[in-house]
Protein backbone atom coordinates (compact mmCIF):
# COMPACT_ATOMS: atom_id res chain seq x y z
CA UNK A 1 0.00 0.00 0.00
CA UNK A 2 1.06 3.60 -1.08
CA UNK A 3 0.59 6.90 1.18
CA UNK A 4 1.27 10.56 -0.05
CA UNK A 5 0.89 13.64 1.62
CA UNK A 6 1.44 17.39 1.22
CA UNK A 7 2.58 19.55 3.32
CA UNK A 8 2.92 23.17 3.43
CA UNK A 9 5.84 25.40 5.03
CA UNK A 10 4.59 27.17 7.60
CA UNK A 11 1.00 25.95 7.94
CA UNK A 12 1.07 24.09 10.95
CA UNK A 13 -2.47 23.91 10.93
CA UNK A 14 -1.95 20.32 8.84
CA UNK A 15 1.05 19.36 10.42
CA UNK A 16 0.11 15.59 11.81
CA UNK A 17 -2.63 14.68 9.34
CA UNK A 18 -0.29 12.62 7.32
CA UNK A 19 1.00 10.71 10.83
CA UNK A 20 -2.49 10.82 12.10
CA UNK A 21 -4.00 8.82 8.83
CA UNK A 22 -0.92 6.33 9.04
CA UNK A 23 -1.48 5.57 12.63
CA UNK A 24 -5.14 4.59 11.88
CA UNK A 25 -3.88 2.48 8.74
CA UNK A 26 -1.50 0.47 10.90
CA UNK A 27 -4.01 0.19 13.82
CA UNK A 28 -6.28 -1.43 11.33
CA UNK A 29 -3.75 -4.02 10.61
CA UNK A 30 -3.37 -4.83 14.08
CA UNK A 31 0.24 -3.54 13.97
CA UNK A 32 2.13 -3.81 17.67
CA UNK A 33 1.09 -0.86 19.46
CA UNK A 34 4.63 0.22 20.37
CA UNK A 35 5.64 0.52 17.14
CA UNK A 36 3.30 2.23 15.82
CA UNK A 37 3.62 4.83 18.34
CA UNK A 38 7.35 4.40 17.05
CA UNK A 39 6.33 4.98 13.70
CA UNK A 40 4.20 8.07 14.12
CA UNK A 41 5.94 9.81 16.51
CA UNK A 42 9.32 9.87 14.25
CA UNK A 43 7.07 10.85 11.19
CA UNK A 44 5.10 13.50 13.31
CA UNK A 45 8.67 14.98 13.99
CA UNK A 46 9.83 14.92 10.12
CA UNK A 47 6.30 16.52 9.11
CA UNK A 48 6.68 19.18 11.86
CA UNK A 49 10.33 19.31 10.62
CA UNK A 50 9.72 20.13 7.03
CA UNK A 51 6.53 23.03 7.98
CA UNK A 52 8.86 24.45 10.30
CA UNK A 53 12.00 24.91 7.87
CA UNK A 54 10.83 23.99 3.97
CA UNK A 55 8.49 25.87 1.89
CA UNK A 56 6.86 22.49 1.10
CA UNK A 57 7.28 19.04 0.81
CA UNK A 58 5.56 15.39 0.33
CA UNK A 59 5.47 12.42 2.49
CA UNK A 60 5.37 9.34 1.07
CA UNK A 61 4.33 6.34 2.76
CA UNK A 62 4.97 2.60 1.88
CA UNK A 63 3.09 -0.44 3.41
CA UNK A 64 4.83 -3.72 3.47
CA UNK A 65 3.66 -6.83 5.16
CA UNK A 66 7.08 -6.50 7.11
CA UNK A 67 7.98 -3.03 7.24
CA UNK A 68 6.84 0.59 6.64
CA UNK A 69 9.34 2.79 4.57
CA UNK A 70 8.38 6.60 5.16
CA UNK A 71 9.34 9.72 2.50
CA UNK A 72 10.37 12.94 3.25
CA UNK A 73 10.97 15.14 0.41
CA UNK A 74 11.08 18.71 0.47
CA UNK A 75 12.31 21.71 -1.31
CA UNK A 76 13.65 24.32 0.78
CA UNK A 77 17.16 25.57 2.39
CA UNK A 78 18.77 22.23 2.99
CA UNK A 79 20.34 21.76 5.86
CA UNK A 80 24.43 22.40 5.74
CA UNK A 81 25.92 20.35 8.35
CA UNK A 82 23.67 17.05 9.02
CA UNK A 83 26.18 15.72 12.28
CA UNK A 84 25.51 19.01 14.17
CA UNK A 85 21.66 18.88 12.89
CA UNK A 86 21.42 15.31 14.71
CA UNK A 87 22.71 16.67 17.76
CA UNK A 88 20.27 16.94 20.15
CA UNK A 89 19.62 20.75 21.74
CA UNK A 90 21.06 21.84 17.85
CA UNK A 91 18.21 24.33 16.54
CA UNK A 92 17.86 26.49 14.15
CA UNK A 93 13.77 26.95 14.59
CA UNK A 94 12.03 30.36 14.32
CA UNK A 95 10.64 31.98 17.19
CA UNK A 96 7.03 31.13 15.60
CA UNK A 97 8.14 27.35 15.48
CA UNK A 98 9.15 27.59 19.29
CA UNK A 99 6.25 29.00 20.37
CA UNK A 100 4.13 26.28 18.60
CA UNK A 101 6.04 23.61 21.32
CA UNK A 102 8.39 22.77 18.65
CA UNK A 103 12.54 23.83 17.81
CA UNK A 104 14.10 22.38 20.97
CA UNK A 105 16.61 20.41 18.63
CA UNK A 106 15.02 17.38 19.78
CA UNK A 107 13.62 16.08 16.07
CA UNK A 108 15.99 14.95 14.04
CA UNK A 109 17.46 12.96 17.15
CA UNK A 110 13.81 11.48 18.55
CA UNK A 111 13.60 10.22 14.76
CA UNK A 112 16.63 8.45 14.77
CA UNK A 113 15.39 7.05 18.44
CA UNK A 114 12.00 5.70 17.16
CA UNK A 115 12.81 4.21 13.91
CA UNK A 116 14.90 1.08 12.56
CA UNK A 117 16.45 3.13 9.75
CA UNK A 118 17.42 6.56 9.24
CA UNK A 119 19.01 8.65 5.96
CA UNK A 120 18.90 12.13 5.26
CA UNK A 121 20.34 13.87 2.27
CA UNK A 122 20.23 17.42 1.65
CA UNK A 123 21.54 20.13 -0.53
CA UNK A 124 21.29 23.40 0.75
CA UNK A 125 19.21 25.82 -0.98
CA UNK A 126 17.60 22.69 -2.98
CA UNK A 127 16.26 20.70 -0.28
CA UNK A 128 15.95 17.53 1.87
CA UNK A 129 15.19 13.70 1.78
CA UNK A 130 14.54 11.83 4.80
CA UNK A 131 13.93 8.19 4.50
CA UNK A 132 12.88 5.91 7.49
CA UNK A 133 11.85 2.04 7.62
CA UNK A 134 10.76 0.65 10.91
CA UNK A 135 10.52 -3.29 10.67
CA UNK A 136 6.91 -4.92 12.34
CA UNK A 137 9.00 -8.11 13.94
CA UNK A 138 12.23 -5.46 14.57
CA UNK A 139 14.65 -7.70 12.68
CA UNK A 140 16.49 -4.57 11.40
CA UNK A 141 16.52 -3.15 14.74
CA UNK B 1 -5.79 9.75 40.63
CA UNK B 2 -8.97 9.93 39.40
CA UNK B 3 -9.94 12.45 37.08
CA UNK B 4 -12.81 13.85 39.06
CA UNK B 5 -9.52 14.12 41.58
CA UNK B 6 -7.76 16.15 39.78
CA UNK B 7 -10.71 18.19 39.17
CA UNK B 8 -11.07 19.24 42.26
CA UNK B 9 -7.39 19.71 43.12
CA UNK B 10 -6.38 22.09 40.47
CA UNK B 11 -10.53 23.80 40.53
CA UNK B 12 -10.34 22.93 36.71
CA UNK B 13 -13.23 22.56 34.34
CA UNK B 14 -13.37 19.50 32.21
CA UNK B 15 -14.01 21.17 28.28
CA UNK B 16 -14.00 17.88 26.64
CA UNK B 17 -14.46 13.86 27.98
CA UNK B 18 -16.72 14.62 31.08
CA UNK B 19 -18.14 11.40 30.92
CA UNK B 20 -14.53 10.15 31.87
CA UNK B 21 -14.02 11.47 35.31
CA UNK B 22 -14.09 8.01 36.66
CA UNK B 23 -10.80 7.23 34.93
CA UNK B 24 -7.71 6.92 36.48
CA UNK B 25 -4.57 8.35 35.25
CA UNK B 26 -1.09 6.57 36.77
CA UNK B 27 1.20 9.50 36.70
CA UNK B 28 1.81 13.23 35.23
CA UNK B 29 3.98 15.21 32.84
CA UNK B 30 4.55 18.90 32.78
CA UNK B 31 6.33 20.38 29.99
CA UNK B 32 5.25 23.15 27.07
CA UNK B 33 7.72 21.12 25.11
CA UNK B 34 6.13 19.08 22.74
CA UNK B 35 9.48 17.16 21.69
CA UNK B 36 9.90 16.40 25.43
CA UNK B 37 6.31 14.94 25.05
CA UNK B 38 6.87 13.01 22.19
CA UNK B 39 9.56 10.91 24.41
CA UNK B 40 7.22 9.82 26.77
CA UNK B 41 6.56 5.88 27.27
CA UNK B 42 3.93 5.63 30.02
CA UNK B 43 0.35 4.73 30.01
CA UNK B 44 -2.54 6.48 31.08
CA UNK B 45 -0.43 9.63 31.73
CA UNK B 46 -1.42 12.82 32.61
CA UNK B 47 -0.23 15.81 30.46
CA UNK B 48 -0.10 19.38 32.27
CA UNK B 49 0.69 21.93 29.76
CA UNK B 50 0.16 25.98 29.39
CA UNK B 51 0.96 25.30 25.47
CA UNK B 52 -2.71 25.69 24.10
CA UNK B 53 -3.08 25.33 20.45
CA UNK B 54 -3.40 22.25 17.76
CA UNK B 55 -0.53 20.91 17.85
CA UNK B 56 -0.70 20.30 21.54
CA UNK B 57 -3.28 18.15 20.60
CA UNK B 58 -1.60 16.14 17.55
CA UNK B 59 1.46 15.53 19.67
CA UNK B 60 -0.61 13.74 22.71
CA UNK B 61 -2.28 11.76 20.03
CA UNK B 62 0.59 10.34 18.75
CA UNK B 63 2.46 10.01 21.98
CA UNK B 64 -0.80 7.96 23.20
CA UNK B 65 -1.18 10.31 26.09
CA UNK B 66 -5.33 10.46 26.88
CA UNK B 67 -5.62 13.65 29.12
CA UNK B 68 -4.49 17.40 29.54
CA UNK B 69 -4.93 19.80 31.86
CA UNK B 70 -3.79 23.02 30.32
CA UNK B 71 -2.94 25.72 33.39
CA UNK B 72 -2.07 29.54 33.16
CA UNK B 73 -6.30 30.01 32.07
CA UNK B 74 -5.28 29.29 28.66
CA UNK B 75 -8.51 28.27 26.42
CA UNK B 76 -9.71 25.13 24.29
CA UNK B 77 -10.14 26.27 20.98
CA UNK B 78 -13.13 24.42 18.56
CA UNK B 79 -10.83 22.60 16.45
CA UNK B 80 -8.61 21.74 19.22
CA UNK B 81 -11.92 19.94 20.86
CA UNK B 82 -12.91 18.53 17.51
CA UNK B 83 -9.82 16.80 17.01
CA UNK B 84 -9.52 15.38 21.20
CA UNK B 85 -13.24 14.50 20.65
CA UNK B 86 -11.69 12.07 17.76
CA UNK B 87 -9.22 10.88 19.65
CA UNK B 88 -11.01 10.20 23.25
CA UNK B 89 -9.59 12.27 24.99
CA UNK B 90 -10.43 14.21 28.57
CA UNK B 91 -9.30 17.94 28.32
CA UNK B 92 -9.42 20.29 31.12
CA UNK B 93 -9.08 24.34 31.70
CA UNK B 94 -7.16 25.75 35.11
CA UNK B 95 -6.55 29.21 35.78
CA UNK B 96 -3.65 27.94 37.79
CA UNK B 97 0.04 28.87 36.98
CA UNK B 98 1.88 25.12 36.09
CA UNK B 99 3.70 25.57 39.34
CA UNK B 100 0.69 25.72 41.88
CA UNK B 101 -1.02 23.04 39.64
CA UNK B 102 1.68 20.41 39.77
CA UNK B 103 2.68 21.48 43.47
CA UNK B 104 -1.48 20.52 44.37
CA UNK B 105 -0.95 16.98 42.22
CA UNK B 106 2.27 16.23 43.67
CA UNK B 107 0.99 17.12 46.95
CA UNK B 108 -1.82 14.83 46.44
CA UNK B 109 0.65 11.59 45.36
CA UNK B 110 -0.07 12.12 41.62
CA UNK B 111 3.61 10.07 40.15
CA UNK B 112 5.95 11.95 37.98
CA UNK B 113 6.97 9.58 35.21
CA UNK B 114 10.57 9.60 36.48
Amino acid sequence: MLFKFELEGGNFSKVGYASSQIKKVLKQLAIDPRIIKRVVVALYEAEVNVVAHAWRGTVVAKLDADKISLELKDEGPGIPDIPLAMSEGYSTASEAVREMGFGAGMGLPNMKKNVDELTIESQVDVGTTVRMVTWFNKKGA
Amino acid sequence: MKIQRIQELTDASIVCGSEKRENDVQCAFASDLMSDVLTLDCGNVLLVTGLCNLQTIRTAEMAEVSYILFVRGKKVTSDMLELAHENNMVLMETDHSMYHTVGELYSAGLLPIY
